[in-house]
């Protein structure tokens, strides 16, 4: 056990920190799930990008610095801790990216990753539909076999659709062998959003932004992918969508889109309201809490750096990522609840600060937001069937 | 970075473990309830021999100078198999104390001995209203006002009393302290309390773990409406809490054990984030063993009491859940 970095490591760090702190926006941007606050998050990903910092993790050829898996922790840690932006991009890199990687060919690779990386094209997920959330494999939209265009016509809906209304493509499953049930017979393809038989219907969403979308298929046309990438195609293998789906699921659940950074950091800013606010509020069991947030965050932290040794050494997470999905977003949930007592009356502001420095209350937007942890990338409760048939073994059924 | 046991460390763990489940079986944990001991007729002298119970303990006196980083791990297979033995004081906290402070001539020779096994210490921390092991103890290390002493039976009149689990033999102890029999400062004693905050984490975890695996073996077997009660997503639930509630409590305990070898000036905010998180993970898997067993869990034949009264016990000992979050949020907070 060894719980110190090296040399080179302090030294990623240093560089992160002097960049972040250079050119991290203040005050901060407004949120990234309106049309406003978008265009903003798509000129703070251009710098990334311009610098090298939008994918750390990536090969040099697709944007990235070919940071290791550590580095990345590093650079997430101080993102989070300088409390730079959300990341608009995040379903692209964080969610498609890893697939295209595993299943892609080299040209949809070349194509697809440094165009995600610069912001160029903005990805969407459309996985749930209006009769499938939990039960995925539930999903009917279907892409229909054209054999003379040599590709696929999509017709059904997809919804809860994150930045649906910004972004310019969309990766999601489709029913490809009509006969097939369950999750056979799903392809995963990749669509251009701007294609005819498309449509994009934005909506608001609880908490005030109106990211959320639902996007309709009448007909849009998706070759094979063996062509030119920029029209769209299938990811792997026609029928074998789940496969392409599930490895995409886990590093939502695990690891790659929830690091540890943004709980510390998080921790951080709810002991300094603490600081500034816990003396004047009357509820004797907010300090607990507080306290309670704080080592849950640090086990978070530790959990992963155990989590990242396995990687590095060959032992994946498995289904054991379906705990750190329901660790991170339940902690979530209950560092913001903390944050709520502390602001007792004033909670339900939705613009908070002194006179003449109001901002949107971060911990009213930030505990509407965390409501959404444990229902998105799969509900808790699915998490928690995982954890019981996969990883203790319970029967199924 | 590398947050992971060593293979040699896992293997000294494992070593212990197959130890412990050929000595130390439920079978033999009922004999330590019922004889005069509260222990397992000599599985200690085969600890003493796999240097366990000297393992934080200087070579010359016949230990293996390891850290607390080595010891955790086979403390945590310790709690597993709910051992009927003070390891976790001895190995865990006194032999460091006795070796850190005692003078020279007092530390070589009881620690010489509790390397051969021939005699064992008792420890009585202020957090603590009780003792383990009182009778028959050579030595106490025993804490006051102004430190931790190390203090000779004559002089301390010993009352036992009865625990819940009854290989636990307890005792309040009464003694004069004096400036002949201090050991060490409030530094030394805040010290032995992080060790043994830490050390008890690790058991706890170990308990913790073994209460789930009865359970998930149990739910699978047992039918109900013809169909494995594990089947139903309540149980399921249950035990995925279970499980939450442990897993992320080990790395806090791990890393504790980490901080006290390092010396790191945050070791104490460490050992009380773990004992906290592990006191709570056993008591949260406890209930749910409890209910999950349904009916054969509320006998004394099935083995998951064992257990389950061990972690009541080991819950507040060494500062409960609820105090060692208030000295982190002391520390945090300010």
């Amino acid at each position: 056990m060894d719980l110190t970095w090296s040399a080179d490591e302090d030294a990623f760090r240093a560089e992160c920190r002097a960049w972040l702190a250079e050119h991290a926006p203040n005050p901060p941007l407004p949120s990234g799930d309106t049309a406003e606050g978008f265009a903003l998050h798509m000129e703070w990903e251009r710098k990334l990008y311009a610098d090298r910092w939008a994918v750390v993790s990536w090969p040099t050829e697709h944007g990235g610095r070919g940071a290791s898996l550590w580095e990345w922790l590093i650079f997430e840690e101080e993102y989070y801790r300088a409390g730079a932006p959300q990341r608009v991009t995040q379903n692209g890199i964080f969610l498609l990216a890893p697939s295209i990687y595993e299943f892609g060919t080299q040209a949809q690779q070349d194509y697809y990753l440094p165009r995600m990386a610069a912001g160029e094209d903005l990805w969407c997920q459309g996985w749930s539909e209006p009769n499938a959330g939990s039960d995925l494999a539930g999903l009917t939209s279907k892409a229909v076999r054209d054999d003379e265009a040599g590709g696929w016509r999509l017709h059904g809906q997809k919804t809860w659709t994150t930045r649906g209304a910004f972004c310019t493509h969309l990766f999601g499953l489709f029913r490809t062998d009509p006969d097939s049930t369950r999750h056979h017979g799903l392809t995963y393809l990749l669509v251009p959003l701007d294609i005819d038989g498309v449509t994009v219907r934005g909506f608001g969403r609880l908490d005030g932004d109106e990211g959320f979308a639902e996007v309709f298929f009448d007909g849009a046309f998706v070759p094979d992918g063996d062509g030119d990438p920029a029209a769209g195609g299938v990811l792997g293998e026609v029928n074998g969508g789940w496969g392409v789906a599930m490895a995409t699921t886990s590093s939502e659940r695990g690891l790659t889109l929830r690091s540890p950074g943004r709980f510390t950091a998080a921790t951080a800013r709810l002991v300094q309201l603490y600081r500034e606010r816990g003396g004047s509020v009357d509820d004797p069991g907010v300090r607990d809490a507080v306290a309670q947030a704080w080592i849950d965050a640090e086990a978070y932290a530790l959990y992963t750096l155990s989590d990242v040794t396995g990687i590095v050494e060959g032992r994946s997470p498995g289904a054991r990522s379906s705990l750190n999905k329901i660790f991170w977003s339940e902690l979530d949930v209950r560092l913001h609840e903390a944050a709520l007592r502390l602001l007792g009356g004033e909670s339900e502001l939705v613009e908070w600060g002194p006179d003449g420095q109001r901002v949107e209350n971060p911990w009213l937007k930030g505990y509407q937001f965390s409501l959404s942890g444990p229902i998105y990338a799969g509900t808790n409760e699915i998490q928690r069937n995982i954890v019981a048939e996969r990883v203790l073994g319970l029967p199924r059924k | 970075m590398r947050f992971a046991f060593t293979q040699d460390q896992l293997d000294f763990a494992e070593a212990v473990s197959d130890l412990l489940a050929k000595e130390c079986d439920p079978a033999a944990v009922r004999v330590a309830w019922e004889n005069d001991t509260g222990r397992v007729p000599g599985l200690w002298s085969r600890l003493v021999e796999m240097g366990v119970v000297g393992l934080l303990a200087p070579e010359g006196v016949g230990g293996l100078g390891m850290g607390e980083i080595d010891l955790v791990r086979i403390v945590y297979e310790a709690g597993r198999a709910a051992l009927p033995e003070p390891l976790s004081t001895i190995a865990g906290v006194v032999v460091p104390a006795v070796r850190d402070h005692a003078n020279t001539a007092d530390a070589e020779r009881f620690l010489s001995d509790v390397c051969a096994g021939t005699s064992t210490i008792a420890l009585g921390l202020a957090a603590n209203p009780l003792v383990v092991g009182a009778a028959g103890a050579a030595m106490f290390v025993l804490e006051a006002d102004d430190g931790l002493h190390l203090v000779d039976p004559d002089v301390v009149e010993i009352t036992p009393e009865q625990s819940v689990d009854g290989s636990r033999r307890v005792s309040r102890v009464n003694w004069n302290p004096s400036s002949a029999t201090l050991m060490c400062g409030p530094s030394g004693a805040a010290e032995a309390l992080d060790r043994a905050a830490t050390f008890t984490a690790a058991e706890l975890c170990g308990l913790a773990d073994t209460m789930l695996t009865l359970t998930t073996g149990y739910v699978a077997e047992r039918k109900q409406f013809g169909v494995p009660i594990g089947s139903f997503q309540a149980i399921k639930h249950h035990c995925a809490n279970a499980m939450l509630a442990v897993e992320f409590a080990k790395p806090l305990v791990w890393r504790a054990a980490y901080s006290l070898t390092q010396r790191d000036p945050d070791a104490s905010l460490h050992a009380s984030m773990a004992k906290a998180a592990a006191s709570d993970a056993a008591d949260v898997v406890g209930r749910i063993a409890m209910q999950c067993h349904g009916g054969i869990g509320y006998t004394v034949e099935y083995d998951l009491h064992l257990y389950l009264k061990r972690a009541w016990s080991l819950i507040s000992q060494d500062g409960s859940a609820a105090s060692h979050r208030r000295r982190v949020a002391d520390r945090v907070l300010g």
